[in-house]
């Protein structure tokens, strides 16, 4: 029995064994020596986990008494997260060393982050949901403060830590009253509680409201996304990264999971608080972002935005609604690692940049870079054809299906209100008035990110490299 | 006869005070700590309240295991504290604004 336990969680255990094996690694090494074939071997053996659980076989499998899920869905997210946050510490590498912050405990973290994202997505259960969000979030506040000796990137990692805290008291307290009015923390139990046909008591309605409000943190959906501008901003670059790819789609798919699974048989309770986290995420942070010159605060607005466009998806509460989820959360991604290639390069004399006027007329000096992100930016924005409107077109189909016609019409006013600040980037790199130059050499490496993402922006417009049928499928598993 | 109801409204009294406490508190970080303390500790009268009325062990396996969590992330807490009191000189709550918003 116990076997069968470990083989479905072997992924996991293996990359938790890793970091363990990696810290001792960094330890009994002269102090620098390893620091960054760490930081490459690691980004290496996420990947590496990420095609395993890829190639894994099919099916679902349950672990420790149903508390642990190991289904299609959850492989789909875990591959998502792995890629995601291989690529990001990938990319850390030169930044870290030119500001030396290259340190062995990053990638450490960064792989105990992964393995508490991929313990959320598959939680089957409140206490592993909640083991899960504590790792990531334990390991997250860390690397967030990772520059210690810089005033801004402590503030950071003080306000995301009291802000995450506050919200793990919530997603806890909502926690402890559904098993106070179900019995019971495993999903299941829970779902055949909900399942019967009178409506929800109002203990458990509370428990939902404050599971929900938890999770929409984590998420930084409005109206619990105060921490997120300043984190993003006051974050060494590479953290911005990570934090903007991997923990979102972990989070998402974890509050999907919760939603569609365990309180399947409430979709009127919970349908309305989406819709309200949805509609005003999509209009704070595009409406916020207007006003913003630092490109790592207008990238945790546009953020905001997306993750508006995600819950929308989460809202229909359908399977093509989480089929949409899941592919607006793998474009997503794709997107952030090619936008992050190119601000981790914005540096003057060696110095980071982070103000959008330094791109003025950017084009001329580096063509192609300045393509390559002029196409991301309009794909963030949805213009058609680029891949960027498929996900935002899929969400839409599916919320009109579901119902909710007004907040497919809400989302699609948000959008055009977010392609302002997206179009002023372009804008910037090809028709404003030159400024002082940045002069970043980009390293071969953070090229290949940026290029490989712009031509996936495009190329995938002609079938989406099968994201949808594999998100279909992984849809299927998760709903009832 | 104390019944399920009262520890249920002690827990949400000292989840509520803990909530205000790090709203209004205008002073001192460190009673941020405090009251994010108190709140998990309500969930765990919660949980140890409930696992006693179902007569189900699993509230009272939950509420170990939210006890450990909050150790380690106390620990962080005052660990970042720490790196920001370096930088700073000042841990008054009014004093983390460097960054808007």
């Amino acid at each position: 029995m116990i076997s069968h336990d470990l083989s479905v969680v072997a992924p996991e255990v293996a990359l938790a064994v890793y970091a363990m094996a990696a810290l001792m690694w960094g330890v009994f090494t002269k102090p620098g020596e390893a620091d960054r074939t760490i930081v490459y071997v690691t980004a290496g053996v996420l990947a590496v986990v990420g095609l395993w659980i890829a190639a894994g076989e099919a099916g679902t499998r349950f672990a420790f008494h149903g508390s642990f899920v190991d289904d299609g869905f959850s492989r789909f997210a875990k591959v998502l997260i792995l890629f995601g946050a291989a690529a990001t510490l990938a990319m850390a590498e030169s930044y870290l060393s030119k500001t030396g912050l290259l340190k062995f405990e990053f990638p450490v973290l960064i792989t105990l982050a992964s393995v508490g994202m991929m313990t959320m997505v598959s939680a089957n259960d409140l206490i592993v949901l909640y083991m899960g969000l504590e790792l990531t979030s334990l390991s997250s506040y860390v690397v967030a403060a990772f520059r210690r000796d810089s005033a801004r990137a402590t503030e950071a990692g003080l306000k995301y830590f009291m802000l995450g805290a506050l919200a793990s008291g919530l997603l806890l307290y909502g926690a402890s009253l559904t098993y106070g009015f179900t019995g019971t923390t495993l999903f299941e139990g829970i779902a055949s509680v909900v399942d019967q046909p009178e409506p929800i008591s109002l203990g458990l309605l509370f428990g939902l409201v404050f599971l929900v409000a938890g999770i929409a943190f984590k998420v930084s959906a409005v109206p619990f996304h105060m921490w997120t501008p300043d984190v993003y901003e006051g974050s060494p670059t590479p953290v911005t990264a990570f934090f903007s790819t991997a923990p979102k789609v972990a989070a998402a798919a974890m509050l999907a999971r919760l939603l569609l699974d365990a309180f399947a048989g409430a979709v009127a309770d919970w349908q309305q608080i989406l819709a309200f986290l949805s509609v005003a995420s999509m209009f704070l942070g595009a409406v916020a972002a207007i006003g913003q010159r630092n490109i790592k605060r207008l990238m945790a607005y546009s953020s905001i935005t997306h993750m508006g466009f995600v819950l929308m998806g989460l809202a229909a509460g359908t399977e093509a609604g989480a089929t949409a989820l899941l592919i607006y959360l793998t474009i997503y991604v794709v997107m952030n690692v090619g936008v992050f290639a190119f601000i981790l390069n914005m540096e003057k004399d060696g110095k980071p940049v982070t103000d959008i006027a330094a791109l003025g007329l950017y084009s001329r000096r580096e063509p192609g870079r300045a393509a390559a992100l002029a196409v991301l930016m309009f794909s963030l924005a949805g213009v058609p054809p680029l891949v960027g409107f498929f996900g935002k077109f899929y969400v839409l189909v599916a919320a009109v299906d579901a119902g909710l016609v007004w907040l497919a019409v809400a989302g699609v006013i948000a959008a055009v209100i977010a392609a302002f600040y997206y179009l002023r980037i372009v804008y910037l790199m090809y028709f404003a008035e030159p400024t002082e130059a940045l002069d970043g050499r980009m390293p071969a490496l953070h090229g290949a990110f940026l290029a490989g993402s712009a031509l996936l922006m495009i190329f995938g417009i002609v079938n989406l490299f099968g994201i949808d049928g594999a998100a279909a499928t992984a849809a299927a598993a998760l709903v009832r | 006869m104390i019944g399920i109801e009262h520890y249920l409204t002690v827990a949400a009294i000292m989840f509520v005070t803990g909530i205000f406490g790090i709203f209004l508190n205008r002073k001192n970080v460190i009673i941020i700590l405090m009251s994010i303390e108190l709140m998990l500790l309500a969930v765990n009268i919660n949980l140890v309240a409930f696992s006693a009325h179902l007569g189900d062990l699993v509230g009272q396996v939950f509420t170990l295991f939210v006890l450990t969590v909050a150790a380690a992330e106390a620990a962080i807490g005052l660990a970042i504290l720490v790196c920001f009191f370096r930088n700073r000189g000042t841990i008054a709550v009014e004093d983390i604004n460097v960054m808007r918003g």
